[in-house]
């Protein structure tokens, strides 16, 4: 039989095979065939039996440092340059594109940024902290919410119930948390600045309105929650959009006395909120406490505060 | 007016210009998100259809803002070559696509009705040309541009050094340019978002770049991409200034929200031709990006493609040696998934072309958009096929200050292999020199950042 007629033959198998759904493509059956034709040598199968892959992790601190170009003209220079910047230079190249580690590193940074947007808050986390949860106007999913900032901006009717039944009114601080563009940050942040912001609120003698969860979450839907409860400062602790390879950046706004019509020019916002590089989670809630009090005693926030500030001068 | 066509046995009819070209558009998050998309797919291809029965002649007589109340009209219509205009007034948008995709007309043809052409003449003609009709379309057109060096001759591909750093950081900066030009990247221009506005920050890094420039007698040219009066107040106190920088937007409102207006482009114009350092004549360099207008809320009810061709109408008064839309930065709520990108992206391209414009392309995304950086080195090599004069080097694409993600370096030197382009003539002579390029080929030098420090011998 010829080579040409064997491979007929296996065609004509493979799409009765297909056709009854016992094989998925062609290409399968034949690296079978390919295996079972090599599987006398004993020494391949052995190499594969010992195989330990064992990497180290590549998006820690220390590994991030070591250059990809390991042949520069001036090697130390290099590695100075590179610490003068958080851009990935020094990388090196294989041919014109990136060396194999560096490709890599920037998959697994991108990796976890869009797992931190997809992903839901963890349920845990809510329950541990007394928050209940409310929705926005958001009613089709997270592809929804990202197409439809307007409608992220706004709480659902029944979320607007379940506030008015559940949280105390006209308190001197509103706590809310909303997942924005990032589940991450939400659950590595909260944990560290809810109790900072309570004591801290205690301690100077304001008081706490009833903290809730905002699903599917947007800025400006601290408007409503003002509208609702009258708290004389609003808090939103938000997820920020994802940087490539960091996902736990969370956003603290606050507005005075927020209503129906403001912007973020009424607002306030400490930004760049996480552990090891950004502002600390516990050093940001002890700021918010101050510029809360700020707040109440200029009785505005944002451009409006300033202003007046200036104007102290 | 009656705009109606008969469609699958259906009537589908439109009430006016602005209706038939926001649903004339291939789909967009941003049109829909303002109410102007079409309401089902036959009914967008109705709006093709309709679209391209219109004379040239009613798209004149309907801008997306009317001429008594918006400066961007009044600066494209008043600038319309009227000789030109005459012969091609009564051709309908589909015969304008034909004449464009002729074989028998070439590059400097087109060039020839571009000044008879309004933005919403090359907007209409570009929703009812498909993807390859843009590339085969724009390939045709070279606009070359001088400023120090040359952009945009035929068989080159120039980059611009993009070395961002989040606090401005001149050392940081500096390292990053190191990298980029050791890749053959910063021909187009050495272009620095600074992070503070402030009058001494971009100050400061003006005359950095400016030394690295002279220190090793590269030829190209420096920006910094601050607000256009920061830079002329640096031009003012001398400063040295390559490239003036602004975003614009299609309309008077949303160039209102970017703090600037015809009258004071026209004066930092004026400055640039005076105080900028390099012989010229080209001193320009703008930004732009579908869906800017509706963020602002200064689109006047029309769709984003129509706003994004006025910015290139209002562009083309100052002969910018470079403009670039920064096509996936806006966000999903305005492009959503790879496909509008990519789509905006072609389109956005050719029109710049088709303006007469020395055009580029910001190839990026935010990180939730749904696309990723495959996608982003695909439209890159489908822009190099359509000819496009220069992208986005940052350092593996990954913009340190700007959070989101554009062309590397390494995307650059391939494209050049993968089309066998080369940089700026100029630029490409001093890589030889340097020994960053022998014969066109990176040496063992090139991707090494060290070999600028004054500690490294040649």
């Amino acid at each position: 039989m010829s080579d040409d007629h064997i491979d007929e033959l296996i065609e004509a198998v493979l799409r009765q095979l297909k056709a009854e759904g016992l094989v998925a493509s062609s290409s399968n059956l034949r690296s079978q065939a390919d295996n079972s034709q090599t599987a006398g040598s004993h020494t391949h199968t052995n190499i594969s039996a010992d195989l330990v892959i064992d990497s180290d992790d590549p998006t820690t601190s220390m590994q991030r440092i070591i250059p990809g170009l390991e042949n520069a003209a001036d090697q130390d220079a290099l590695v100075m340059l590179m610490e003068t910047t958080t851009a990935r230079i020094g990388v090196g190249r294989a041919g014109y594109r990136p060396k194999t580690k560096t490709l890599q590193l920037f998959q697994s940074d991108f990796a976890i940024s869009q797992d931190a947007l997809y992903r839901e808050v963890d349920p845990v986390l809510l329950q541990k902290f007394d928050l209940f949860q409310v929705e926005t106007m958001i009613t089709e999913g997270k592809e929804q919410y990202l197409l439809r900032p307007d409608l992220g901006r706004k709480l659902s009717s029944e979320a607007m119930a379940l506030i008015k039944s559940r949280c105390v009114k006209r308190a001197n601080i509103q706590i809310c948390v909303g997942d924005g563009l990032s589940a991450t940050a939400i659950e590595v942040n909260i944990p560290k600045i809810m109790p900072v912001l309570i004591s801290g609120c205690q301690s100077v003698g304001l008081s706490l309105g009833t903290p809730f969860f905002i699903h599917h979450c947007r800025v400006g839907v601290m408007n409503d929650i003002g509208d609702i409860l009258e708290p004389d400062v609003v808090i939103l602790l938000i997820g920020e959009r994802p940087g490539l390879g960091r996902a736990e950046s969370m956003s603290a706004y606050m507005a005075f006395q927020p209503r129906s019509g403001d912007t973020d020019a009424d607002r306030e916002v400490i930004c760049n909120i996480f552990d090891n590089g950004g502002t600390n989670p516990l050093e940001a809630g002890a700021y918010a406490v101050q510029l809360a009090q700020t707040m109440m005693k200029n009785r505005g926030s944002g451009v409006k505060m300033r202003l007046s500030k200036d104007s102290e001068r | 007016m009656l705009l109606r066509t008969k469609l699958f046995g259906k009537n589908y009819e439109f009430a006016d210009i602005r209706v038939l070209m926001g649903k004339a558009n291939e789909e967009k998050s941003g049109d829909r998100l303002a109410g102007l998309a079409a309401d089902t797919t036959v009914e967008r291809a109705a709006a093709k259809i309709v679209l391209g029965h219109v004379p040239l002649i009613t798209l004149r007589q309907n801008p997306a803002v009317a001429y008594d109340q918006d400066e961007v009209t009044r600066v494209i219509d008043d600038g319309i070559d009227s000789a030109v205009y005459e012969q091609i007034k009564g051709w309908t948008v589909g015969e304008l696509r034909e004449f464009i995709l002729d074989d028998r007309n070439d590059g400097e043809r087109l060039l020839k009705i571009s000044p008879g052409l309004t933005a919403e003449m090359i907007a209409a003609v570009t929703k009812i040309m498909s993807n390859m009709d843009l590339v085969t379309a724009a390939r045709k057109i070279r606009v070359i541009r001088h400023c120090v060096n040359t952009i945009g001759e035929e068989g080159t591909l120039a980059g611009r050094l993009q070395p961002n750093h989040p606090t401005d950081s001149p050392e940081g900066i500096r390292a990053s340019i190191y990298e980029g030009l050791s890749y053959g990247v910063g021909d187009a221009v050495i272009g620095i978002n600074p992070a503070d506005d402030s009058y001494s920050s971009v100050a400061r890094l003006l005359d950095m770049s400016y030394e690295v420039i002279q220190a090793h007698k590269i030829p190209t040219q420096n920006c910094v991409l601050a607000h256009i009066t920061t830079q002329m107040r640096c031009l003012e106190k001398g400063s040295p200034v390559g490239l003036m920088f602004q975003s614009i937007s299609g309309s008077q409102k949303g160039n209102e929200a970017f703090g600037i207006s015809v009258g004071l482009l026209d004066e930092a114009y004026a400055l640039a031709k005076k105080n900028c350092y390099p012989l010229g004549p080209n001193f320009m360099y703008f930004e732009t990006g579908q869906g800017s207008a509706l963020s602002a809320e200064a689109h006047n009810g029309w769709d984003q493609l129509t706003l994004e061709a006025r910015n290139y109408g209002l562009a083309k008064r100052y002969d910018p040696f470079m403009v670039n839309t920064v096509v996936g930065f806006i966000g999903p709520e305005y492009l959503y998934d790879t496909n509008q990108i990519h789509r905006a992206g072609l389109e956005d391209h050719f029109m710049g072309k088709m303006s007469g414009i020395s055009m580029g392309c910001d190839v990026c995304y935010t990180n939730h958009a749904k696309t990723d950086q495959n996608a982003s080195e695909n439209l890159a090599v489908l822009l190099t096929a359509a000819g496009c004069n220069f992208f986005m080097g940052v350092p593996m694409a990954d913009d340190s200050m700007l959070a989101y993600q554009s062309t590397s370096f390494h995307d650059i030197a391939t494209l050049r292999a993968t089309f066998r382009l080369h940089p700026a003539p100029e630029f490409a002579e001093w890589l030889e020199s340097f020994g960053i390029t022998n014969q066109s080929r990176f040496t063992s030098r090139a991707g090494d950042a060290t070999i600028f420090l004054n500690r490294t011998s040649k």
